[in-house]
Order: structure tokens, then C-alpha cells, then sequence
């Protein structure tokens, strides 16, 4: 069948998005200049459509949003975060990567985006540059940039996360010591941020920050489901509890049993000792 | 990864044998394995199916204060205990405590909690009045209030730091602790532990433990025993930040308040206000259904919180402090139903299963005993005793009937909303009532009687027919609602018929058991403290001693033949009873229980022979049928076992019956009796008043392990030469001077400042006519261990152990009765008798 | 202002995901339940901007019966009525349920509608925006920041390391993340204001489900033994060893 996918580009999801989309069937792949306009580059995707069989985006904030449009528009169903279509059956992920559903999608043309790194990057396709109308509907007027100008977590490659077994927000000056030796960022759990010990911004879960770090130092996280989701992307976890039974560690390639307070200063002062610092 | 971290033996392996395994981390689990270390067990292990410190159970959630005066003797010392251990081990930080009344009713019953905090030895404790109530705790709004009861020692604890500290003092001693590890099983042979099996080995042993909490009836099923208790909800939220307490210099700052009229609670925690409410329906979890670790989003024992149960306790609880929960500032950032346990008569469930030897129970019991039960398991255990008697903890108290899951339902839920409720002494139960009925229940409600109920049994506590007699006898009432409550004048009227005519009572709850084989007598010298070997026809009323030569239990054996001897005990305490005897049997002994199979109906009073020889053509006079001796008679056709003794106090038999020929028996006797005048009699007389006047002395009451046979007056001329139980000590009381002996006292004046006369109920301190306590050399306090009316000697009798310098005849001294001092004299140093003291009547 | 908070209710799930044996469900009979993270903070905004600028938020679910305590929730933090579409407990695609709340709001006009960005459960990510095409208003989602100026709103929305900002005309549709605030917890009074504050019950039939979720599986974990490197102090050696092997330390 004919596929229609929206690439953005540079960018790894929708490139992962493509290679999904080249396994359903033929694929034309666009995309739009300008700045961000989600209502008009939906309707720009429904025009662009003809009898494509299937609409596809990245899981990705954007491709999420644009492909909810497009269904708006055309009243039909859309189903995000599919990792695998057969037939009318698409097999897609709930609680943040925690649960999988199998669903039938009723209706034409399939819309779907891809849950991210569930497929390689395609690479060579061509790309056509799509024009977005003028319609006066929200567009992004201008972005500005974060001025801390801190490690951001999302593309840290060292987190270092503390949760309710840190016990307060001044004892996270431990984490804050090591993510700083690491040149990484600091995260939290969602109890931490509900607690007021550290602002949202550093929380690491499904509601929060989903981290590709090559390395996630989880100190004192139990590991309830919706945290891991923000975690999993993570290439290795290295989980820091005093209880060896805690769900964390089913998923952590590492671990070290004990209490934090202890450990996570040891570990920064070893650091410290072996560059002669 | 197994042992706990720090220490340093890092297998993940089991041992292979233990002397003892204790199943459960908690604050049980951790003081028993710290004080069976203490005591000297090495080759401990220690399991948890969760992590440490905090396995996830009900200590991990715990409300953490310890108010510690209870009505219940044996409650206080194990929470007084408990305190000791929380202080020494630097856990404890006392805050003070005040119970708050919003009723006249509660007022008084906080009147009655000074007098237990007296009789228990709790000082310091004083009734306050709404303005000192709000000095103590200014966010309280006193004008709701009447006036409370402030104890200073109550304090909050850190349960899991001291179980830690417990734990690690045995781990240091070689104990090996295991967290992380599930019991799979437990085996059992020939009726004993043999090893218990876990997610990481079996380990060969011959003590288990069950420490589990809400989890134990399950882990005790695994080897064929039960534990019946029920996992039940109690709801608390955490309200805060609370302006008032940001200033606070510890984490409770002001002292604790339980609203007990809305049984809520209410203390600092920090910068939040923790609210606790037991005033919900009751909410029971099955415990097999208590979510596993992993599916919890906090703790197996915290469970999401039900809002609509806990809306009325909401405004209660705004109503008593405003200032706090009214500021729209202070959040509601957590709320849950926690998980506890509850038991069917609200006490703990302690000491070796009946049905499995070597299979402990440490179950139901809460922070605030936690420490105590520890310890005083820990001795019964490795000593064979514990210190403090914890025989209505004892979890061979239950019958087959109680440990239902019927009886389990229906008595918690309706106990639970009792937990600070005003429960009067002698308070009966409403649910699962008729569980076990003798056959005379349907004769005896057709005489009007009302039916209380013991271990299960309906029995008559009086009968309504026999209202006639209070006039008939001049009985007066009672003035105080209080004192008449669970009461009745016909009691006094029975008894005074019967001591003029005779009665007849249902005494088919007796538990009757033989001890039976050719090695019987010898199985029965070592329990009973009396001689036993003697002639067949022959009735012993004998002590049961502790190893420490205190009561384990009074009770009658009977010699009905060389290889058998019948035990008749009070119905309540039989199964405990009945237990002792199992495990200490000889040789080839055994037990037959005939309970179920025998009924029994007493007779006793002047004309008591009249009757009995009316309905027999056997001898019964005084030359043929001696006290003290059974004999079998044959009545209306059917063979009867007629034993002449009387815990009335006066001429009369016991008649023991088949079950199937039970109503025969009863219709004989009645009719018989009709021509002599014979009354149907209750409880009432025969647990009170009959033996009130004869001083006959009560298990629970007067006899417990805290005093000895000679304190008693119990001690008879000749310690036999056979060993038993309690025999070495009990010489050396009897070569020592008692450090307080028991006296019958009488009320002088009953009349209060209010103009009523009142009748104390029992466990009220006995002082100075100042009230000052007497408390003899081992640091006891005197107070009523039984008292009632004595309608024969026309006075109400109260008994307690007096130190020796106030046990004199024509001292005198005072009863404390909701904070008034009732005049009283020491009539009988000893067990003299108040009526009859020649006992002329039991031996005509 | 009058602000329209729509709001889910979905369990709150610990360590692990247990299915119902058809396989067709969570498994909720040990989990409690709250407003969807999102949204919950979208309840929060709204009652912030009628506490400075006045107004009204009326809150609203689709959901069972049992729903009716998330929308109580909402009145305890200070929204002023609330809306249930009942259901019988069975779950409504987000078509489905888009339809059945532009039904419910018939009639009313609203200056914001806030939704959650996706819900924690099904993140469907869709049901904000079907409502605001049924309504023909502008939406701008996934938004950590919310300005009211004249007549307009200004919004922010993270975009890695950086901020993208929009402008909408209200009345406008608005779907929020977590973090756009902290939301509060509701005080004792607010509780039992809460009790007797408004609730209007719809029961509308489910339509046919054009995305028909057919079972639930739970992903297999990846069998991961985590290497245990120690206990204490004593692993940091090994851990920065380990460190060095992944090229971070």
C-alpha cells in the first residue's frame, strides 16, 4: 500500500519512523519548513494524502500531535505509539512502555506513530518539502532557549537520580556531587518533585523526563513502573538500594545493595582518587 | 543477596539447622530473636519475605505512641515493659498523653482509667479540666470537651530502629537474619515442627516462630495449625505543613489526644498533624489476599484509603482541632487504610499452637507491646515461663467454635469499634451468640434466663422467673446505672434461696477431660500440686503451678479409676488447661476429652440431699456419701457421676451426665425439687456470690502467676514427696514470708459525694483511707481482685492482696471508685471464710 | 473566567503491571486511584487563575461510577461543580470520548478548555484535540507554561534544551504536562466543601469503538540479573571501574 510518513528532519525518532513505514508498503516521505504550525501542516498532510493507505509519524511530541490532527480532521481513529501493525491489528504501548495492547484500528487511512527506538533509522529516503498554508492557526512564535544552560537530562549521557530513599532535598547534594564529577545531570523520582525536593524538571519517569542516557545511577528509587518508563531508555542502569528485592532491580544491569548516604559519597570520593584530584 | 548488609556472612543459603527459625521481621519478630540471643539460643535464624528495616507489615506504618493504661493487668505490665525497652534502647521520646472526654459517660470511664493507672502502678496520671487540657495543647478547641485524662509517660517510639537494634544484637550473638527469603512451608511429623521450608533451603528445626503479623493465619496453616486473627483496616492521614509546628524543637512537640468518644486520634508528626480513626464500619481483608510487594504502591499493609469512610471522622476531627485542620493552608498529603490485626476478644495470640508442638505464635500484638511479648515469649521459650503472665494472651485459649471463620468475623468487627469505646467489666457480646448450647437451654429460656456467654457457651447468668424473690428477700437494687449495668437483684435473691432452700445450675461449660492409660497418676503428679494418688471415689481440688511456683491453674480431678483421672475445669480456661496436661503426659498416657459428650447440672443448699435422695434410690447421706468423693448414682433409669464438692459453698453434689440423657437428669431434679422450694440458679451465684462469701478463691482473678500459693492462702499441710511442676519454689514459699497475702475485705459506706451508693465491679486500687497505694516488696499493688455481694452476711465483699503490714483483721483501708474512696475494713486475713467458716454446710 | 478541566481516573500502579485473567484489564482490586498525573495539574492552573482573576472550573470525567471520587478531588482543591459521563465501567476509545464530552458541554461556552496531554494509562495523546475541532477552537498541547493576557494565551512548551512558544486566541483548548505546576493537596475544609458542591450525571451509550483494544499483555522483562557489584562502600572501586568501562567516569 501507499504510505505517506512525516519526517522532521535531523531527527533520529522520525528516521526510525520511516524504516516502520517502509515496512508497510510504499512510502512518501515529506516534510515542512517554517516554523511549527500543527493545525496547518495536518491539513497540509490530509491534502498531501491522495489514496495513501496509511499515515505515518514518529511517537514523538510533534509527530503525536500532527497525526491527532490529522484524525481530528478526517473523524477517523489514530493510534499512537505502535510498535507493530498486521492487518487491521496494531499492537501499540500504554503506561509509558509499561503494558503493550493489541487493538484493532476500524477505519482509513491507518493513522499511527511509531514508539520510539522500536525500529533501526531508515536511511537514503528521499524527503520532499512539503508547503504549510497560512491559516492563522497556532504556530510557534519564537523558542527560547533554557537559560540555565545546564546539562539537559533528556540528552544527558550521565544521569544521576535520587528518590525517597535520599530523604530530603538538602541530602541531595550527594547526587548533585557525583552527577557534577560525571559532567551529568541530576534526576529524581516522581516522589521527590510531589515531596517539593526537586523541581519537575529533574523528574525522570513516564509524566516527566524520558532519558537516553548511557548510564542512569538510580540511588534510593524503588522502581514503580512509571518510572522506569522514563528510565528504560537509558543504554545502562546502575541501581543503588538497600533493598535488593526493590522492583528496580529487575530492569538495572548493575547494582550495588546498601545505603546511599554511604555509597554514592564512597563512589565520588573514589572518583576523586583515581584522577588524582 | 540474603543476609542483611553489614553483615558478614554473605551466602544466600539457608542454614541447614536452626535451633529456632522466627518468621517474621517486625517489631515481634525483631524483639523475640534480640531476646532469645539475650537469653542465651544461639543457632537463631531469622526470616522476612520483605526487605529490612522496613518488611512492609503493620510495624512499618504504625502510629507509633504508647498510651499505657488499659483496664487489663497483664496489657499494662507488657506495655510498661515495652517502654522500659524503648527508653533503654534510646527509641522512646515521651510527649504525654490525654484522653478527652466530650460526654458525662466517658468522664466517668476516664475516672475508671485513674484507678487503673492506680491499680497498675502507672503514676503521674491526673484527670484535667478543659482549661488545662488547652495549656497542654493550645490547637485544641476546649469547649467541645468536659475534661480529660493526661498520663505524662505516654510517648512516641521508633519501632523499626528498635527492632533493628534487636536484630542486630542477635546478629552480633551468631543469629543469622534473612531477608528477602518466603516460608514455602512448614513440616510437620508426629505432631511436631520438624523443618521449615524457604525460597532459599530447608533449615531442620524444631521451633517455629510465627511472627507475621496480618500474614500469620496463612503461614500457620502450612503446618495444619491456625491463628485466628483477621487482617482489618484502620484509616490515618498526615495533614500539614501545620504552621503551629514549624517552630517545633522535636518531632512531637505537644502531647497525643485520643478523642475517645469519636475514636479518633490525633498527634504531631514533625510538621504534620497525623489523624488516626477506629470509628469507621469495620473493614476486614482476607489474608490471603493482602497484595504482594511488588503490586503495592506503598506497602503491602498500606492500602489506598476509602475517603467515604472516613468523611464523619473528617469533621470530628475538625471539631477538636480547628485551628489545625481548618486552615485551608494545611494539606491532606497522604491517607491510607492500614492493615492490622485483630483477634475475636481483642487480646494477643502468644504461646505454642495446640495443634503442632514447636509451633509458636507472637501474633496480634501491637507497637505498643511489641518489645514486652518479645521478652516474655523469649522466656517461655528458653526458661519455660515468661515473667509477666500471659495467660489471656495464651493462644490454646481458643476453642474449635471460636477460631471459626464465623466467630473471627463477627467479633472483630464488632470489637473493633470498641477500641476506645466505654466497655463495662462485664460487657457481653451480641454477634455469634447460641454457638454451643447444653441441653437444658431450652427448659432454662422458658425460666426467663438470661444467657451470657463463656468460651462459647450460653449459660444463665440469672433468671427473669425468679424476679418474685427480690421482694421475697429484700433485695435491693443498685442505685448508680453503672453498677447496675450486666446486673441484677434476682442474682442476690437466687442466692439467698439457695442458701435457704437449694438451686440447681447448668454446668454443662465445664471442659472435662481424662487423663487415661497406665501411666496416668504419674502424668497427673507432675501437673497437679496435690498428692493424686488416692482411692478411686476420691475428689482433689488442687492447684497448678508455674515452674516459679505461681498459678498456672486451679482445678478438680477426680480418681475414677487406676489409669484414669476426670479434670473438671471452668469452661474458659479448659482448653489452656487441657493443653498442659496433653504436654506433659507420660509414657503411654493419653486424653480423652469428654466436654462434648457430658453435661452437668449442680445442686446445692440445705435441701439439696432432700432432693438428690428423692430421685435415687442410692445412699446419699453425709456417712455414705462423704465431701470431697464421687460416687455413680442411678437417677430416673440413667447412670449419673455425682461428685460431692461445691464451689457454693454449701451441701450439694456436681451430677455429671451423658449429653443424651441430660434433659432427664434436669426435669428429675426439677421436679423433685418443686416440693423443697428449689430455684433455678445463674452464673451470678455460682462465679460470685456463692463463692464471695467462702472466699474460694477464682483463676484470673485472685490466682494468676504473679502470686504464689502461700500469698494465697492456698498452701495445705504436706507438700508431697512426687515432683511436679512449681514443687521447688513453692517449698521456698513456703519457708519464706509472703511479700503480701490475700484478705477479704468489706465496703463500710457505699455511699459517694454525690449521695449514690456504688458497687465497685472489680480491678479498682485498694488504699489508705487517703488514698495513698499500697504496693508490697515486689513492687505489686493491691487492688480488688474480685469483689460482689455477699447476700448472706449482708455486706459487699471485695478481696485483694494486701502487703503484710496492712494485712491485719479491723485495718483500715479504702476501695477507689471512680476517684472516690469507699470506706473499707479487713474483715478475714487468709481464706477463713466470711459465712459458714466452719464449713458445716458443705460437710452436713 | 470559566475553565472546563476534563479529567481521567487511572489506577496508581507499583512495581509491576498484573492483568485480570481475560487479560483484558489491570488488575485493580489492590491498587487505589487518582486524576491521570497531567491533568491533575491542568485542575490546579485552572483554579489558580480563578483564585486571582475570578470565575468558575467546572471539572469533568468520563468514566464508572467509581469516578465520581476524582471529580470530588477536583471540588476539594477548589473547582466549583463538576460533570460525570457515567459509564459502566468498560473503556471508550478517544473518539468516543471526545464525542461524548463536546455532548456534555452542549450549550456552554467556555474561555479554556484544559486537558491532560495524554493519559497515564491508554496515552491516546488525542482527546483535547477532537474536542477542540468539534468545537472549531484553536489547541496547543503538551504545554509547562500558561500566561492569560488580553483575551489571548500565551503558552510554552519544552522542546529539548529550549522553549517553543505559541499565542492562541481564547477561548482556546489547552493540554498541559506534569510540571507546569505542583499541584496542591486539598485541606480539610475544601474536603468537605467538596461533599456537597454540584455534580451533574450523564449516562450517554457507548458508541462502537473504532479503535477496539482486543487484550493487554505484559511485556516480558528482559530477564536482566543485575550484576551485583557489592554491598556498601566498599563497591565504589568496582562501581568506578565499571564506570570507566562505559566510558563516563
Amino acid at each position: 500500500m501507499n504510505v505517506l510518513a512525516l519526517v522532521e528532519p535531523a531527527d533520529e525518532l522520525s528516521l526510525q519512523a520511516l524504516s516502520f513505514a517502509q515496512s508497510l508498503g510504499d512510502v512518501r516521505a515529506v516534510a515542512f519548513d517554517g516554523p511549527y504550525a500543527p493545525s496547518a501542516w495536518a491539513a497540509a498532510l490530509v491534502g498531501a494524502a491522495g489514496d495513501a493507505g496509511a499515515i505515518v509519524a514518529a511517537g514523538s511530541d510533534r509527530g503525536n500531535e500532527l497525526l491527532a490532527h490529522v484524525a481530528a480532521r478526517l473523524d477517523q481513529p489514530f493510534a499512537a505509539n505502535v510498535t507493530a501493525l498486521d492487518g487491521d491489528v496494531v499492537t501499540r504501548v500504554r503506561w509509558g512502555g509499561s503494558l503493550i495492547e493489541e487493538a484493532r484500528l476500524h477505519g482509513a487511512p491507518k493513522l499511527l506513530t511509531v514508539a520510539p527506538h522500536t525500529h533501526a533509522a531508515a536511511a537514503g529516503v528521499p524527503v520532499e518539502t512539503l508547503p504549510a498554508p497560512e491559516d492563522g492557526s497556532p504556530r510557534v512564535l519564537e523558542t527560547i532557549s533554557d537559560s540555565a544552560g545546564g546539562i539537559s537530562l533528556r540528552d544527558a549521557k550521565v544521569v544521576v537520580s535520587g528518590g525517597r530513599g535520599v530523604g530530603s532535598s538538602e541530602a541531595f547534594a550527594v547526587i548533585e556531587e557525583l552527577a557534577g564529577l560525571l559532567g551529568g545531570a541530576v534526576g529524581c523520582s516522581r516522589v521527590v518533585t510531589s515531596a517539593g525536593w526537586r523541581p519537575h524538571a529533574d523528574q525522570v519517569g513516564q509524566t516527566g523526563t524520558k532519558i537516553s542516557a548511557d548510564l542512569y545511577v538510580a540511588c534510593g528509587i524503588s522502581g514503580a513502573t512509571q518510572h522506569i518508563a522514563g528510565a528504560k531508555g537509558a543504554k545502562k542502569i546502575l541501581a543503588i538500594n538497600s533493598d535488593p528485592e526493590a522492583p528496580i532491580f529487575a530492569t538495572a544491569d548493575y547494582g550495588v545493595i546498601g545505603d546511599l548516604h554511604e555509597i554514592v559519597p564512597a563512589i565520588s570520593a573514589e572518583l576523586r582518587r583515581v584522577r588524582g584530584t | 543477596m540474603a543476609d542483611v548488609p553489614g553483615s558478614d556472612v554473605p551466602s544466600s543459603v539457608v542454614p541447614s539447622s536452626a535451633k529456632a527459625v522466627v518468621i517474621g521481621g517486625g517489631i515481634v519478630g525483631n524483639s523475640l530473636l534480640g531476646w532469645l540471643a539475650e537469653l542465651g539460643w544461639t543457632e537463631l535464624v531469622q526470616l522476612d519475605k520483605g526487605p529490612f528495616p522496613n518488611p512492609g507489615g503493620s510495624t512499618g506504618h504504625a502510629s507509633n505512641f504508647i498510651f499505657p493504661v488499659d483496664h487489663s493487668k497483664e496489657m499494662t505490665q507488657l506495655t510498661l515493659d515495652s517502654m522500659r525497652q524503648y527508653r533503654e534502647a534510646g527509641t522512646l521520646h515521651e510527649c504525654g498523653g490525654i484522653e478527652v472526654a466530650r460526654t458525662e459517660e466517658r468522664l466517668e470511664e476516664l475516672r475508671r482509667r485513674m484507678a487503673s493507672a492506680k491499680s497498675w502502678g502507672v503514676d503521674g496520671c491526673r484527670l484535667v479540666t478543659p482549661a488545662e487540657i488547652k495549656e497542654l495543647v493550645p490547637f485544641v478547641d476546649e469547649s467541645i470537651l468536659l475534661g480529660g485524662f493526661y498520663t505524662p509517660s505516654v510517648a512516641v517510639v521508633d519501632s523499626l530502629r528498635f527492632g533493628t537494634v534487636m536484630r542486630e544484637r542477635a546478629q552480633a550473638k551468631g543469629a543469622r537474619v534473612f531477608a528477602n527469603t518466603e516460608v514455602l512451608g512448614i513440616d510437620v511429623e508426629d505432631g511436631r515442627v520438624r523443618r521449615v521450608r524457604t525460597s532459599r533451603g530447608a533449615i531442620e528445626t524444631e521451633i517455629a516462630v510465627i511472627a507475621c503479623g496480618v500474614w500469620s493465619p496463612r503461614i500457620a496453616r502450612m503446618a495444619g495449625a491456625s491463628i485466628p486473627l483477621t487482617p482489618a483496616v484502620h484509616q490515618m492521614i498526615d495533614v500539614g505543613p501545620v504552621p503551629r509546628f514549624l517552630t517545633s524543637k522535636t518531632a512531637v512537640d505537644y502531647p497525643i489526644v485520643r478523642d475517645m468518644d469519636t475514636n479518633m486520634y490525633e498527634r504531631q508528626d514533625g510538621q504534620g498533624l497525623e489523624v488516626g480513626s477506629y470509628a469507621h464500619r469495620p473493614i476486614l481483608h482476607d489474608p490471603d489476599e493482602i497484595p504482594s510487594i511488588e503490586e503495592s504502591s506503598l506497602t503491602p499493609t498500606e492500602l489506598p484509603f476509602t475517603q467515604e469512610d472516613f468523611e464523619v471522622q473528617l469533621e470530628h476531627a475538625l471539631q477538636l482541632v480547628p485551628e489545625v485542620l481548618g486552615d485551608e493552608s494545611v494539606g491532606i498529603k497522604y491517607a491510607i487504610n492500614g492493615l492490622l490485626s485483630l483477634t475475636p476478644d481483642g487480646l494477643p495470640l502468644l504461646g505454642e499452637t495446640p495443634e503442632v508442638r514447636g509451633l509458636w505464635s507472637a501474633a496480634a500484638v501491637w507497637v505498643k507491646e511489641g518489645p514486652g511479648v518479645g521478652r516474655a515469649l523469649a522466656e517461655w521459650l528458653v526458661r519455660g515461663e515468661p515473667e509477666i503472665d500471659l495467660q489471656s494472651s495464651d493462644i490454646a485459649r481458643f476453642y474449635d467454635e471460636q477460631r471459626t471463620p464465623e466467630n473471627i468475623e463477627s467479633r472483630t468487627s464488632e470489637g473493633f469499634n470498641k477500641t476506645y469505646g466505654i466497655v463495662h467489666p462485664s460487657e457481653q457480646w451480641e454477634s455469634n451468640r447460641r454457638v454451643r448450647m447444653s441441653p437444658f437451654y431450652d427448659r432454662e429460656q422458658a425460666l426467663g434466663a438470661v444467657f451470657y456467654e463463656a468460651a462459647a457457651w450460653e449459660r444463665p447468668h440469672w433468671y427473669e422467673s425468679n424476679a418474685p424473690l427480690v421482694e421475697e428477700y429484700d433485695v435491693r437494687p443498685r442505685e448508680h446505672e453503672w453498677d447496675a449495668r450486666w446486673w441484677s437483684p434476682i442474682i442476690n435473691a437466687e442466692h439467698l434461696a439457695m442458701r435457704d432452700r437449694a438451686a440447681m445450675f447448668d454446668l454443662t461449660a465445664f471442659s472435662v477431660f481424662d487423663v487415661v492409660g497406665t501411666d496416668a497418676l504419674e502424668s497427673v503428679q507432675r501437673v497437679a500440686a496435690r498428692q493424686m494418688n488416692v482411692p478411686n471415689g476420691r475428689v482433689v481440688y488442687t492447684p497448678v503451678l508455674t515452674p516459679s511456683g505461681g498459678f498456672r491453674s486451679d482445678l478438680t480431678i477426680m480418681k475414677m479409676a487406676d489409669d484414669r483421672f476426670r479434670v473438671v475445669t471452668g469452661g474458659a480456661h479448659g482448653m489452656a488447661d487441657k493443653k498442659w496436661f496433653a504436654d506433659n503426659l507420660v509414657g503411654s498416657a493419653r486424653i480423652e476429652d469428654h466436654t462434648s459428650t457430658t453435661c452437668t447440672v449442680g445442686l446445692w443448699g440445705p435441701r439439696a440431699r432432700d432432693v438428690l435422695a428423692s430421685i435415687t434410690s442410692d445412699d446419699v447421706s453425709n456417712e455414705a456419701f462423704p465431701f470431697s468423693t464421687w460416687q455413680t448414682l442411678t437417677v430416673d433409669g440413667s447412670e449419673v457421676v455425682a461428685s460431692r464438692i461445691s464451689y457454693v459453698g454449701d451441701l450439694g453434689w456436681e451430677l455429671y451426665a451423658p449429653v443424651e440423657d441430660g434433659a432427664k437428669l434436669w426435669d428429675a431434679v426439677w421436679e423433685a425439687g418443686r416440693a423443697h422450694g428449689v430455684v433455678p440458679a445463674g452464673i451470678g451465684v455460682y462465679g460470685t456470690t456463692g463463692r464471695l462469701e467462702k472466699a474460694y478463691r477464682a483463676f484470673g482473678f485472685e490466682l494468676d502467676a504473679d502470686y504464689t500459693v502461700v500469698e494465697a492462702d492456698m498452701a495445705w499441710w504436706k507438700v508431697k514427696a512426687e515432683d511436679f511442676v512449681g514443687k521447688e519454689a513453692h517449698v521456698a514459699h513456703r519457708e519464706a514470708e509472703p511479700a503480701a497475702r490475700l484478705c477479704t475485705l468489706t465496703i463500710d459506706d457505699h455511699t459517694t459525694s454525690g449521695g449514690l451508693k456504688r458497687y465497685p465491679l472489680g480491678r479498682e486500687p485498694v488504699t489508705l483511707r487517703d488514698g495513698t497505694p499500697l504496693t508490697d516488696a515486689h513492687g505489686r499493688r493491691s487492688y480488688v481482685t474480685s469483689t460482689g455481694a455477699g447476700p448472706s452476711i449482708g455486706k459487699h465483699i471485695v478481696m485483694s492482696y494486701l502487703p503484710p503490714e496492712h494485712a491485719s483483721e479491723g485495718t483500715k483501708l479504702a476501695v477507689e471508685y471512680m476517684t472516690e474512696l469507699l470506706p473499707a475494713t479487713v474483715e478475714i486475713v487468709g481464706s477463713r471464710p466470711p459465712f459458714d467458716p466452719e464449713n458445716e454446710r458443705i460437710r452436713s | 473566567m470559566k475553565i472546563l478541566c476534563c479529567v481521567k481516573r487511572v489506577p496508581i500502579t507499583g512495581g509491576r503491571m498484573v492483568l485480570t485473567a481475560d487479560a483484558e484489564a489491570l488488575e485493580t482490586k489492590h491498587l487505589g486511584f487518582t486524576i491521570s498525573p497531567h491533568e491533575e495539574c491542568a485542575v490546579e492552573e485552572a483554579v489558580r487563575i480563578v483564585e486571582r482573576d475570578g470565575g468558575e472550573v467546572v471539572a469533568l470525567t468520563l468514566g464508572p461510577a467509581e469516578a465520581e471520587e476524582q471529580l470530588r478531588d477536583c471540588m476539594a482543591i477548589g473547582a466549583d461543580r463538576g460533570v460525570h459521563v457515567k459509564t459502566d465501567g468498560s473503556e471508550w476509545d478517544a473518539q468516543a470520548t471526545a464525542a461524548a464530552i463536546v455532548e456534555a458541554i452542549d450549550g456552554e461556552s467556555f474561555d479554556l478548555l484544559l486537558f491532560g496531554n495524554e493519559s497515564a494509562d491508554a496515552a491516546n495523546y488525542q482527546v483535547g484535540i477532537r474536542v477542540a475541532y468539534a468545537l472549531g477552537l484553536p489547541v496547543v498541547t503538551g504545554l509547562k507554561k500558561i500566561e492569560l493576557l488580553a483575551g489571548r494565551a500565551r503558552c510554552e512548551r519544552d522542546v529539548g534544551g529550549a522553549r517553543d512558544v505559541y499565542e492562541v486566541p481564547l477561548p482556546a483548548v489547552l493540554t498541559v504536562l506534569e510540571g507546569l505546576n505542583l499541584p496542591r493537596y486539598p485541606s480539610v475544609p475544601g474536603r468537605l466543601r467538596a461533599k456537597s458542591k454540584p455534580l451533574a450525571v450523564l449516562e450517554p451509550a457507548r458508541p462502537e469503538s473504532k479503535l477496539e483494544k482486543l487484550r493487554l499483555v505484559v511485556p516480558e522483562g528482559q530477564g536482566k540479573q543485575a550484576e551485583i557489584l557489592g554491598s556498601g562502600a566498599d563497591a565504589a572501586p568496582k562501581v568506578v571501574e565499571v564506570m570507566q568501562r562505559l566510558g563516563v567516569a
